[in-house]
């Protein structure tokens, strides 16, 4: 049976309208909601359907960041993973924290727990950058199977079906594997009350990128962070015909 | 005098010889019969950074799209890869043939499309050179300065990469499409290798087959939402789509209710366009899907909610039924 790795994520919370600090350096993060990384939620719902299924006989969760991260890993062990490992990383390395070095750490951790699979969200909503489970794969040497919205396990291998630009693929993967998941892979559950007071007794483990052998020296500089621009208000237009004549105007038809 | 003169003669030599060290691969994708739109807006991506280009081309028929290539204008040469191991275009069978050369040519920056492919490829080819990535880069203020957005378009991040490799996806809509006449750009082989990682094989694809423009590329498009109600109602909006030659796109909740396939999702974790004409029908407007589309050009929105978020981003906005206004619209035009 396969033990899996899944890779959570503190991001901002998906419904909450963001501010650009007013020093140009990054996005206000104090007293603003956070939550799990929505991908990331669906590639716990993953590894727990695995485990459902007998697939997968045990499944731990890592968040890297600061300590507030480990809400996030509780919600992963409220929905049915065993346990939890924690890599501190705060303030100023923090900011700076890439997935080139979350990808080392996610594949030294995978060594030392023996997985036969990670699974990753395809990527984080905050950086938006879809880089983390190619380059833990890279790390590894094994395949990767990104932007997965089906996945079933062979003897050796997975065979998954994957969303790509033009409508969908299917490769097949021999195992270990990395593996990151799609917005249509499955619905994620809610972590029910009595799974929320049990997941307080699962155990989570504190680690550092120091106690990996990771170095996480910033590879990129900051230079700024900027409000997008605004588009200029908009009309509202009385019917179809004053819509037409708008097109007409702007060249749109002929 | 003289110092002064050769001290300033230096500084020019040593910046014009940097220059000359800039050097870029860009990663054609194609489907071994044509170039995928984006792999120009990835070359005129890459002249911002330097004159010194070359193109890789890998997969199991490359003729037709070298063919196409050579006749880029600024480009020094064409490397092609035609193997067996690149069916499917696996990117673990692909970066091994990258890093060959990488290790050939010494690139200052590795570039291609942020499309699946270039994302699935490039950010492991990174890995293995030990530098980190630049996704879906929509500025290049320098060789090494590059601005991208994040939180799904809500902010714009400008950033300096310090590694001595740049490997970089572009988002296609943020830069002219490259044209493909009067160069004639030279081929040669890439290095040669077994390309065979035997990690992962392609098995089938199913693709959506349409007349119509391609998404990404397309002048104009529609787009559907919830308020579409059924996958059957959105021949409506083919229809209109017929009258003004658009592609047709659809919001997060239009695909996850089945209407129509995940591939011509618009927003954040579908596909970012940027038209001329953008037309919203009975999509509210979540951030998510207003991070795919608000910098087209011009934004209709067509919604019986007058509070809809989408009447904030659009240019003109028309509160009505949608299933009286779009055959209305389509008659009209």
């Amino acid at each position: 049976m396969a033990r899996i790795l899944v890779g959570v994520k503190r991001v901002i919370d998906y419904a909450v309208k963001i501010r650009v600090k007013p020093d140009k350096t990054g996005v206000v993060t104090d007293g603003v909601k956070h939550s799990m990384n929505p991908f990331d939620e669906i590639a716990v719902e993953e590894a727990v359907r695995l485990k459902e299924k007998k697939i997968a006989s045990e499944i731990i969760a890592v968040s890297c960041g600061p300590a507030q991260s480990q809400d996030v890993i509780r919600t992963a062990l409220a929905m049915g993973v065993d346990k939890g490992i924690h890599v501190e990383v705060s303030g100023k390395e923090y900011e700076t924290l890439q997935p080139i070095h979350v990808s080392k750490i996610l594949a030294k951790i995978a060594q030392n727990e023996k997985c036969d699979m990670v699974i990753l969200g395809k990527q984080a909503i905050d950086d938006d950058a879809n880089q983390t489970a190619q380059m833990t794969a890279a790390v590894l040497d094994w395949p990767q199977a990104v932007f997965a919205s089906k996945i079933e396990k062979g003897e050796n291998e997975i065979t998954v079906t994957r969303e790509i630009d033009g409508g969908l693929e299917t490769i097949k993967c021999k195992l270990p594997a990395v593996i990151s998941a799609d917005l249509r892979l499955n619905e994620p559950r809610y972590a029910t009350l009595p799974n929320i007071m049990k997941a307080k007794k699962k155990p989570i483990t504190k680690t550092t990128p120091k106690d990996l052998g990771v170095d996480v020296a910033p590879r990129i500089k900051i230079v700024s962070v900027e409000d997008p621009p605004v588009r200029q208000a908009g009309v509202i237009l009385p019917d179809v015909d004053a819509l037409v004549a708008k097109l007409k105007e702007g060249g749109h038809v002929p | 005098m003289i110092p002064i003169y050769s001290y300033s003669r230096s500084v020019a030599q040593v910046s014009s010889r940097f220059a000359r060290f800039k050097s870029t691969l860009v990663v054609a994708e194609h489907n071994n019969e044509s170039l995928s739109a984006i792999t120009q807006n990835a070359l005129s991506a890459a002249k911002k950074i330097g004159d010194d280009i070359s193109i890789l081309v890998a997969g199991t028929k490359c003729g037709p799209v070298v063919e196409a290539l050579s006749k880029a204008q600024g480009v020094k040469r064409i490397i092609v890869a035609e193997d067996k191991a690149f069916e499917g275009f696996v990117a673990e069978n692909l970066t091994p043939l990258i890093l060959n050369t990488q290790k050939q040519y010494n690139f200052t920056h590795i570039l291609a499309g942020a499309t699946a492919f270039g994302k699935s490829v490039l950010p492991r080819v990174a890995a293995k050179l030990d530098v980190s990535p630049v996704t879906d880069v929509v500025g290049i203020k320098s060789e090494d300065t590059f601005i991208r957005s994040i939180y799904a378009g809500n902010a714009i991040q400008t950033l300096t990469a310090t590694d001595p490799v740049k490997v970089l996806t572009v988002r296609g809509t943020s830069f002219e499409a490259e044209k493909l006449e009067g160069g004639s750009v030279p081929s040669e082989p890439a290095p040669a290798g077994d390309y065979n990682a035997n990690l992962t094989t392609f098995v089938s694809q199913t693709l959506s087959k349409s007349d119509r423009p391609e998404l990404t590329s397309a002048k104009v498009v529609i787009s559907g939402g919830r308020g579409m109600k059924s996958g059957d109602n959105f021949k409506l909006l083919y229809a209109l789509a017929d009258k003004l030659n658009a592609a047709v796109g659809a919001s997060r909740a239009a695909v996850d209710a089945g209407f129509v396939p995940n591939d011509l999702q618009v927003g954040q974790t579908g596909k970012i366009v940027a038209p001329d004409l953008y037309v919203a029908v009975g999509i509210s407007g979540a951030i998510q899907h207003l991070a795919g589309m608000k910098d087209s050009k011009t934004i209709v929105a067509i919604n019986k909610d007058p509070d809809a978020p989408i009447f904030q981003v659009a240019d003109y906005g028309l509160v009505a039924d949608l299933f009286k206004a779009v055959p209305e619209l389509t008659e009209k035009l």
